[in-house]
C-alpha cells in the first residue's frame, strides 16, 4: 500500500471525516445570523453611544516649533549634519548598511535596499530654505551654504551641533560663539518657516501638487523628543505597552497584547536589534498558530485539558448516562 | 417511460452543458448542494453558546464593513468636523472591537474543540489566517485616522517592519498606500477569507465531539454515533 493510498484509506476510515449521521436538532442559519446582525448592530449603536471614540489632534511641525522651539532646532541640527534618527537609519531610508537589525548573522532590513531615499540635511532643512528664501539673509546664509565644500559643510554643521548640546535646554540663543558659518541664520530661519507653517507645506509637497505620502514630515518629527513626549503622556510609549494603547482610555488594539508583551522583557527589552528579533518571534508564532492541525503535541492540547466537555456537556450528559 | 432520477454532478444524465462552465456548475453543486449549504438542522451535539461567536464574529464584520463604507463614502478627514461624522467613526471603531473579541473567543472555543478534526485543516487554516488578516486590517485603520495617535503609532510601527524589510514596500508613513491597505485590500482578502472559511465550514460540516469516556478504541463512527445518541 503506498503512502497516498494510506492516506486516502484514513481519510475514508476516519469517522470525524463523514457527514453526521446521528440525531439531529432544528438549527435556522438564517434566523440565527439575522438576530446575531441585530444584536451586534444594537451592542455597536449603545457602545459608540456611550464611549464615543477617541480623535487627540494631528501635531503639526507649526505647533511643533511654537511648543518646543529648543527641541526643534536641535532636532533640525542632527538633520543638517547628518546624525539625526533618520540620517542614520540604514534601508530603506540610507545606504549604511551596518545600521541595519540582525536576526543573529541575518539581516533582512538590507535586502531590499533603499527604496524610499531619505537625505535628511537636504529634505528636511536645505531644501525647504531654498523655496522659502525671500529674505536677504537667508538667500546670502544657503549661498554660502552651497558655496562651501561638503567638508566645510559637514563641519559647520558638525560643530553648530555639538555646541547647541552643550547649552542648557539646547537653547540656540545661549551657543557660544564658533565657526558655524552659515548654519545659526539657517536654523532660525527654519524655525520661523516651520513656526509659520511653511514647513510642514514643504516638506509634503516636496516638488508635486498632490500628495498623500507623509514619510518626510513624520520621520522629521520623530526625530525630536516633543511627538515622545506627547506620546509617553498618553501612556503610548514602547515601555508602556504602546503598540496595544490607544489615547485615552480606550481599549486599543488589545490583540497586539503578545506582540507588545515581548518589548518588556529581556532580551528584547535591552536589545538593539528587538525589532527584528520580536517580529522574527512573533512570525513563529503566527506559522505554528495557523499550523496547529500538524503539530504533533500542541494539537493534543484540546485533548488534554477537557475544556471540550464544557462545550458538549449535554451530548456528553446525555450519552454517557445512557451509557450507565 | 419513468425518467431516471438525476444526481447534481451528473451532466450527461441531466443533458447539461459540458465544457469548463458546466464543470464549475456540476463541481459547485456536488461540493455544496443546497440541502448543506443552508441546512434547518445540525447535529444534536451543536448546543453551545460558543457556536454563536462564529456568526456573531460576521455580523459585527458586516457591521464594520457597513460603517466604514459611511466613512469611505465622505471621506477620510469628514469624521474630524462632524458630530454626526464622529458617531459613525465610534460606531466602526466598536464594530470592529467587538469583532476581535468575537473572533478570539471563536477561536478559542474552536481550539479547544479541536476543530480540524476530520479533513478540516484547510477550515482553521482559513480561520487563522483570516484573523491575522483582521490584525493588518485594523492596525492600517489606526494608522490612517489622521491624529495624533496614527502618528505616534506609524512612527513606531516603521522599525518593526523596516526590520524584517517588509517596510520596503509597506511605508506606514505613507498614508495614501495605508489607505488603500485598509478600506480596499485588506478587507477584500479578509471578505474572501471568511467566505471560504464559512463554505468550508458548511462542506465539511461541525465538528464533532471526542468520543464519551466510557469509549475505547477509535473514534466512533458515524453510524456509532448514531447509536449511542
Amino acid at each position: 500500500m503506498t503512502a497516498a493510498t494510506t492516506r486516502a484509506h484514513r481519510r475514508e476510515t476516519d469517522p470525524t471525516a463523514q457527514p453526521w449521521a446521528g440525531p439531529k436538532r432544528p438549527y435556522d442559519l438564517v434566523k440565527e445570523f439575522v438576530v446575531a446582525l441585530v444584536v451586534v448592530s444594537i451592542l455597536t449603536v449603545i457602545l459608540a453611544a456611550l464611549f464615543s471614540s477617541p480623535d487627540d489632534k494631528q501635531l503639526t511641525l507649526a505647533q511643533w516649533a511654537k511648543a518646543a522651539p529648543n527641541d526643534f532646532v536641535a532636532t533640525a541640527a542632527t538633520e543638517l549634519d547628518g546624525t539625526s534618527g533618520s540620517a542614520t537609519y540604514g534601508a530603506p531610508y540610507t545606504h549604511d548598511k551596518s545600521a541595519a537589525q540582525k536576526i543573529g548573522p541575518l539581516a533582512p532590513q538590507n535586502w531590499l535596499g533603499v527604496t524610499i531615499p531619505i537625505d535628511s540635511a537636504q529634505d528636511f532643512v536645505v531644501r525647504p530654505l531654498q523655496g522659502a528664501a525671500v529674505s536677504p539673509d537667508l538667500q546670502a546664509a544657503l549661498k554660502q551654504w552651497t558655496s562651501g565644500s561638503a567638508d566645510q559643510q559637514q563641519k559647520w554643521a558638525a560643530a553648530y551641533d555639538t555646541a547647541l548640546a552643550a547649552v542648557p535646554d539646547t537653547d540656540p540663543a545661549k551657543i557660544a560663539t564658533g565657526d558655524y558659518g552659515p548654519v545659526p541664520v539657517m536654523m532660525t530661519q527654519l524655525l520661523a518657516l516651520a513656526q509659520s507653517g511653511g514647513l510642514d507645506g514643504a516638506l509634503l509637497a516636496q516638488g508635486r501638487f498632490y500628495q498623500t505620502d507623509y514619510t518626510k514630515p513624520l520621520l522629521f518629527l520623530a526625530d525630536g523628543t516633543y511627538l515622545e513626549d506627547l506620546a509617553r503622556a498618553q501612556h503610548l510609549g514602547g515601555d508602556q505597552w504602546g503598540m496595544m494603547n490607544e489615547t485615552g482610555n480606550y481599549p486599543g488594539q488589545a490583540w497586539l497584547w503578545l506582540y507588545t508583551f515581548w518589548y518588556q522583557v529581556k532580551p528584547f527589552s535591552t536589545s538593539g536589534n528587538a525589532d527584528a528579533l520580536v517580529w522574527s518571534v512573533m512570525a513563529l508564532l503566527s506559522l505554528v498558530f495557523v499550523l496547529v492541525p500538524f503539530i504533533p503535541g500542541i494539537r493534543s492540547i484540546p485533548k488534554l485539558i477537557p475544556i471540550y466537555r464544557l462545550i458538549w456537556r449535554n451530548y456528553y450528559r446525555d450519552v454517557e448516562g445512557r451509557g450507565a | 417511460m419513468t425518467a431516471a432520477p438525476v444526481s447534481p454532478g451528473d451532466a450527461s444524465a441531466a443533458g447539461e452543458s459540458g465544457g469548463w462552465t458546466g464543470w464549475v456548475r456540476r463541481r459547485a453543486l456536488r461540493s455544496f448542494p443546497p440541502d448543506q449549504l443552508l441546512p434547518d438542522k445540525q447535529p444534536i451535539y451543536v448546543a453551545s453558546w460558543i457556536y454563536v461567536f462564529g456568526v456573531a464574529t460576521i455580523a459585527a464584520f458586516i457591521v464594520a464593513l457597513t460603517t466604514g463604507t459611511i466613512l469611505a463614502v465622505r471621506g477620510p478627514a469628514w469624521w474630524h468636523g462632524s458630530s454626526v461624522g464622529h458617531f459613525v467613526n465610534s460606531l466602526h471603531l466598536w464594530s470592529v472591537e467587538l469583532f476581535m473579541a468575537f473572533m478570539v473567543i471563536h477561536l478559542w472555543g474552536k481550539f479547544f474543540m479541536a476543530a480540524w478534526r476530520g479533513k478540516r485543516a484547510l477550515t482553521w487554516i482559513t480561520g487563522a489566517v483570516s484573523f491575522l488578516a483582521s490584525i493588518g486590517t485594523a492596525f492600517t485603520g489606526y494608522l490612517t485616522q489622521q491624529n495624533l495617535a496614527s502618528q505616534w503609532v506609524s512612527t513606531q510601527a516603521k522599525d518593526g517592519l523596516n526590520s524584517v524589510g517588509i517596510g520596503a514596500y509597506f511605508n506606514v508613513l505613507d498614508f495614501g498606500q495605508m489607505l488603500m491597505w485598509h478600506i480596499v485590500l485588506l478587507p477584500l482578502g479578509v471578505g474572501v477569507l471568511v467566505v471560504a472559511h464559512v463554505l468550508l465550514v458548511r462542506r465539511h460540516g461541525v465538528v464533532p465531539p471526542f468520543p464519551p469516556k466510557d469509549m475505547h478504541g477509535p473514534e466512533p463512527t458515524a453510524a456509532e454515533g448514531a447509536v449511542q445518541a
